[in-house]
């Protein structure tokens, strides 16, 4: 499904944090938004799926207005993977994952839930602890099963808030793998993420983010010294292979 | 297969647990039977088998049955589940281990209602002869329950007008308990001897207060209630989650926070007014049940609910028989009975805090 953000404004308790927000992303495509911390990517990534509803703007999900969307509408097209989530009781990694199929299930899970959610936990590879509470899990295990929540889900539009954040370097690749996978195959995918090295592997367009507003937009080619060094104020280098760019951090620039 | 022996597993973890609720619902149709037979007069199984079937149809064994174990077996039944999934839709909707009718100052608006109404209105006394006695309980128990609504209402207000955060709904709730307790003493400075008798006599929760009638109200609003609340498990189940979770899965958060407050306050409200306060259940039941079959809502709702029962009815089965012929109210017993319990489940059990 096509996103398309006109005029986003969005405030807490009165301070503004997202100032005039336009975007637009097509279908199957993958957005990383990047940006430095407190910048507002995850302001802006709830605000997407009527987490946090903006004072002014539009969000329109294909021709839908999300503000006249119901949640458990929303919930059957929206899959969000929040930065940091910790439950009040503790659940089994089967259970949180069935919790993606929520949206899709009246009271009992049906045994077609039950597979697409034996299926997820596979493919993310967690079947030798499914029936572990999550709260004996290491970070990252916690981290991916959170994925798999979102993954069966099913959604058309997947929100990511910085997956990769507390997984090592295979999981980070196997994820991101496992992303451009779900972009490939027409969903539309919107990620929060710090490592540029990343964002530049495995995104279509980039969106970079300074002070809640967007500083810059595009391909992957706006990654350069002079863009990235006003954002995050350091200086950096940044190589080109053929299909590949490398971006290494030199050190912090001077106000 | 490794994708089937996820599923076996589940499988196989679901049908323990159904079975651990199959037997709670054994164990509690026998114990119901056993309460049933024994009290100051025991009973056999023949003279209750001829009541039930009709072929007795007065007598003492029939009065005992009909009158007076009947009713009280019932309140049990039904006050300990209602007290017991009012805990557990608490704990879950507030993600705080410590919500209960207790601890949100439910039983001490119910407690001050009835003071209120029993030293000011007049609607208990007792007589020389030793005897307590309320002359109105109706009166007093729509007071306590008015109470109780009155709390409620201002503590959901309260959270409306901030923002209905689990934090702000307990503080509250806490802090009118305390506000209604200090009311409560000094109304009991004020009073006369008798009418604190009647207070405190009040206070203690005992299911052989209610008639017919009143475990029919009783029964009205906790079947229903208890139902709604099994049917929203995966509601609160993403909630557990954390609240932005929770709206992503298609939960409106404010609203089904709110909605099972007031659900579950009226039921506590109701329960407490008319059959006095019985603590500990509510808040201690669906800890165990969690350390026993886990947090999984759609399961841990409904075998709170009989477990509630079951604590419930075993304290006033003890309670009857205990120092026979006296009768203790059964209040007393639940904490006597469920602390050890609940101590044993915090070494024994699974651990989660
Ligand atoms: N619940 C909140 N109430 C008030 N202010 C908030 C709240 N959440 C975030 N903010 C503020 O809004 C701004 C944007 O925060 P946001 O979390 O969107 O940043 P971010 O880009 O995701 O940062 P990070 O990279 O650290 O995750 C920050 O200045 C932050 O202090
Ligand atoms: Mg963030």
């Amino acid at each position: 499904m096509k996103i398309n953000i006109e005029g986003l404004e969005f405030s807490y308790n009165g301070k503004p944090t997202l100032k005039n927000m336009n975007l637009k992303v097509g279908k199957g495509e993958f957005l990383s938004i990047i940006g430095p911390n407190g910048s507002g990517k995850t302001t802006f990534l709830k605000c997407m799926n009527k987490i946090l509803t903006p004072k002014q703007g539009s969000i329109l999900i294909d021709k839908y207005d999300l503000n006249k969307l119901h949640r458990e509408d929303i919930a059957k097209l929206v899959g969000y993977i929040p930065q940091a989530e910790r439950g009040a009781f503790p659940t089994s990694v089967f259970d949180t994952v069935l919790m993606g199929r929520k949206p899709h299930m009246k009271w009992i899970p049906s045994s077609k839930d039950l597979e697409i959610v034996s299926d997820v936990i596979d493919m993310m590879d967690l079947s030798s602890f499914s029936m572990k509470n999550i709260n004996e899990l290491s970070g990252g295990q916690r981290q991916k099963v959170i994925i798999a929540r979102a993954l069966a889900q099913q959604p058309r539009i997947l929100l990511l808030d910085e997956p990769t954040s507390s997984l090592d370097l295979k999981h980070q690749l196997e994820v991101l793998e496992i992303t451009r996978e779900q972009a490939n195959n027409d969903v539309t995918v919107v990620m929060s993420v710090h490592d540029l090295n990343l964002a530049a592997r495995y995104s279509d367009k980039i969106l970079m983010m300074k002070d809640g507003e967007i500083f810059h937009g595009g391909g992957t080619d706006i990654l350069t010294p002079e863009n990235i060094e006003p954002v995050y104020g350091v200086s950096v280098d940044v190589k080109r292979d053929s299909d590949q760019i490398w971006i290494m951090p030199k050190k912090i620039a001077c106000k | 297969m490794f994708q089937n022996q996820v599923l076996d597993e589940y499988r196989k973890d679901i049908g323990q647990k159904l079975l651990f609720g199959l037997s709670a619902v054994t164990l509690l149709t026998l114990l119901t039977i056993y309460a049933i037979l024994n009290g100051p007069v025991k009973l056999t199984y023949t003279e209750m088998y001829s009541v039930f079937t009709g072929q007795i149809v007065s007598g003492t064994a029939y009065n005992i049955i009909w009158n007076i174990r009947l009713p009280q077996v019932l309140t049990a039944v039904v006050a300990g589940a209602g007290l017991a999934i009012s805990g557990a839709a608490m704990q879950s909707v507030l993600k705080n281990p410590l919500a209960s009718p207790f601890t949100l100052g439910i039983s001490h608006a119910a407690a001050f209602g009835a003071s209120c109404s029993i030293v000011l209105l007049g609607t208990g006394t007792t007589y020389s002869t030793g005897a307590v006695v309320l002359d109105n309980p109706y009166i007093t128990s729509l007071s306590a329950f008015t109470c109780s609504l009155f709390s409620t209402a201002v503590i959901l207000a309260l959270a409306k007008l901030k923002k209905a955060t689990p934090e702000i709904m307990i503080l509250a709730g806490i802090a009118l308990g305390s506000l209604f307790t200090a009311g409560t003493s000094a109304i009991q400075y004020f009073a006369e001897d008798t009418q604190i008798a009647s207070v405190i006599f009040w206070q203690f929760g005992d299911v052989s207060k209610t008639t017919w009638n009143e475990l029919g109200i009783i029964s009205l609003f906790v079947i229903p209630v208890s139902i709604w609340f099994a049917y929203n498990s995966w509601n609160y189940n993403a909630l557990n989650s954390g609240d932005d979770t929770a709206k992503s899965l298609g939960v409106d958060v404010d609203k089904l926070r709110i909605r099972a407050m007031i659900g579950a306050s009226f039921v506590s409200a109701l329960i407490v007014s008319l059959v006095g306060i019985i603590g500990f259940v509510g808040l201690v039941v669906p800890h165990m049940v969690r350390k026993m079959i886990g947090g999984n809502e759609m399961l841990l709702l409904p075998v709170s609910c009989l477990m509630g029962s079951l604590l419930l009815l075993a304290s006033d089965t003890v309670a009857r028989n205990i120092i026979s012929p006296q009768v203790l109210p059964v209040g007393i017993i639940t904490s006597f009975l469920g602390a050890p319990l609940f101590i044993y489940l915090i070494i024994k059990g699974r651990e989660y805090w």
